[in-house]
């Protein structure tokens, strides 16, 4: 039984990043349709960021830790920006294929440069926060586990607020409802979608740290896999739908922390692309999403 | 397309044999070279009738490669020792075996190919690529943990009967199917689900029936070119075909044009190339692949190779 839930805090760990990864994700569909493949290695800048900022403060101190959090998640959000200014906006009314294909190549892009400047061996990522064991009868909660998840729940909380309490985040949800009538309605479209792309790499920097913080390894490669998972579990929630990704985050990221501690163990990375293909088989609008009929 | 496809076939299988002939007077850098390309060039065609002319895209085509290489590999090592013995077969009896072993490494990975198709192909666009994606991925990590065919070590040791012939004839062979499949009547169905699926539901076409054709015979022809890279490269692992190898061969589709042939290949040819002419620079060549991939889309968004201005479809 403890063992049990030894396993569910981890999972729900892992899951709190895979979400924070995912909401990246599902605001850029929303907005744009197209699946930013560029957004895994944000997340790998996000830690590298946090591995060069946390060598000029004071390692082991909450505050020190919040601000490597705070600068690598606004480093993040304009490399977003920048990356949607000069690779995303000349394509906006092209093919969603050749979309595609560029945030492909700004992911290899990403991937590449990064392992020419940060080399390709992994590095040790610093304690940058605190680090406790609390026992709780057989349990161990790291404090690690803590941070990671408080810290998601008050940038989940901060997101909702942002998505429906301010006026950019009403243009927000109008760009993603239908994108023409929000410019006849005086939205700024370029505005919105340069900002979601800021608050949605913002979240995948602060992904970044949380899970170099779990697994303190960090390479220029890291992002592919949390990345491609953070994407199942977008969809797994219902694509665009942000309490959805959060959802699907804590599922995937519960479920394969249970298949590793299991004999199935090497397993772990083909269970993720097995529930994204029973969800698209069985429920292809995600847990929450909404159904759509398509009209002729 | 010449206009007449079986003498170019014929022509094209007589210029592989030329080349094989004289392969000793090349220099072995250059045919080595010209092996990738077209093992590039089969991967590349083949995917074309998936995502060019049927319009359904695939990321899982590494995945049907894998298959290919993997069951071609056990194919002929298993055969080749209880056959030939210690000093191997006569040229003919290799070459045969080696036929053999493509042909079955083919037939299994457009099984696989069935049998991922059936499922997924209900779904589109984003979707469909990301369950292929998933599928290949899946595909990956099984042979990964599959302890006989070496695990995530892979397979080594493995005959090299990959000659210069081979590749230029199945290169040829693909050409030649796949094009002879689109102009004919039954093909013209790929292309009317590429272009509007709901209008040719709408006269009676299957559509569904021709996307998993067009999808088992993309994997057939990538499982050979599997066949043929294994043979080639003489020891395969799981991790040489991860996504970033289907990716490599959908962005080669979509540079040369998306159902245009002769841009296909030429992109194979040209992404095949460059990394090789930008080896001298080292560690900044994939640097500067992926940044011309960026600014070729920017600029030519319908293609390199695609001289057709204005019949892309959003």
């Amino acid at each position: 039984m403890s063992e049990f839930l030894q396993q569910l805090l981890n999972g729900l760990s892992l899951g709190a990043i895979y979400a924070l990864i995912a909401l990246g994700y599902t605001m850029v569909y929303g907005v744009l349709r197209f699946i930013n493949f560029a957004h895994s290695d944000v997340f790998m800048v996000g830690a590298f960021i946090g591995y060069y900022m946390g060598k000029l403060v004071p390692e082991g101190t909450l505050w020190g830790g919040l601000a490597v959090l705070g600068a690598a998640m606004i480093g993040c959000a304009l490399l977003g920006m920048t990356i949607e200014r000069l690779a995303y906006r000349p394509l906006r009314s092209a093919p969603t294929l050749n979309v595609l294909i560029t945030a492909i190549g700004v992911s290899l892009l990403l991937e590449y440069t990064g392992q020419v400047f940060f080399g390709a061996a992994p590095r040790n990522f610093p304690a940058i926060f605190p680090v406790r064991n609390f026992s709780l009868g057989n349990v161990i909660i790291s404090s690690n586990q803590v941070i990671v998840i408080v810290v998601s729940v008050v940038l989940m909380v901060v997101l909702q607020l942002i998505v429906y309490r301010t006026k950019i985040g009403t243009a927000m949800r109008a760009v993603s409802l239908n994108p023409k009538a929000a410019i006849l309605m005086g939205v700024n479209n370029d505005v919105v979608i340069s900002f979601t792309f800021g608050l949605g790499s913002a979240l995948a920097a602060a992904g970044g740290i949380l899970y170099a913080l779990n697994y303190p390894s960090i390479d220029p490669l890291m992002g592919v896999m949390p990345g491609l998972k953070a994407f199942v579990a977008a969809i797994l929630g219902g694509i665009g739908n942000i309490p959805g990704a959060a959802l699907g985050g804590l599922i995937l990221g519960t479920v394969e922390t249970f298949v590793s501690g299991s004999q199935f163990s090497t397993y772990k990375d083909a269970i993720a692309f097995a529930i994204l293909i029973i969800i698209l088989l069985f429920r292809p609008a995600g847990l929450l999403g909404k159904f759509t009929v398509e009209k002729v | 397309m010449p206009p007449k496809p079986h003498l170019f076939l014929l022509g094209a299988l007589l210029v592989a044999f030329g080349v094989q002939h004289y392969s000793d007077s090349f220099n072995p850098y250059y045919l080595d070279v010209l092996t990738g390309i077209g093992i590039n060039i089969i991967l590349a065609v083949s995917l074309n009738l998936v995502n060019g002319y049927t319009g359904q895209f695939s990321l899982g085509h590494a995945g049907f490669m894998s298959v290919g290489a993997y069951l071609s590999a056990a194919v002929t090592m298993y055969c080749a020792p209880r056959w030939f013995g210690e000093d191997g077969g006569t040229a003919l009896q290799e070459g045969g075996l080696f036929l053999m072993a493509l042909i079955a490494g083919g037939l299994s990975a457009a099984f696989a190919g069935l049998l991922v198709g059936v499922p997924s192909l209900r779904l589109k666009g984003d979707y469909l690529a990301l369950v292929t994606l998933g599928f290949g991925e899946i595909i990956r990590v099984t042979f990964q943990n599959v302890e006989s065919l070496g695990g995530a070590l892979g397979l080594n040791g493995i005959p090299p009967y990959t000659t210069i012939f081979w590749v230029l004839a199945f290169v040829a062979v693909t050409i030649f199917v796949v094009t002879c499949i689109v102009k004919s009547t039954y093909g013209r169905g790929f292309l009317a689900t590429r272009d509007d699926e709901i209008a040719s539901e709408a006269v009676g076409l299957n559509t569904t029936r021709y996307k998993i054709v067009a999808f088992v015979i993309g994997a057939f022809f990538a499982g050979i070119a599997g066949g043929l890279y294994g043979h080639f490269k003489l020891t395969i692992t799981p991790t040489g075909f991860d996504f970033t190898k289907s990716i490599e061969i959908v962005v080669m589709v979509i540079l040369g044009g998306m159902g245009n042939t002769l841009g296909v290949i030429l992109a194979a040819i040209l992404l095949t190339l460059l990394p090789e002419v930008l080896r001298p620079i080292a560690e900044y060549r994939m640097v500067l692949y992926s940044f011309l991939l960026i600014v070729l889309m920017l600029a030519r968004p319908q293609g390199l190779f695609n001289f057709k201005l204005g019949k892309i479809k959003a």
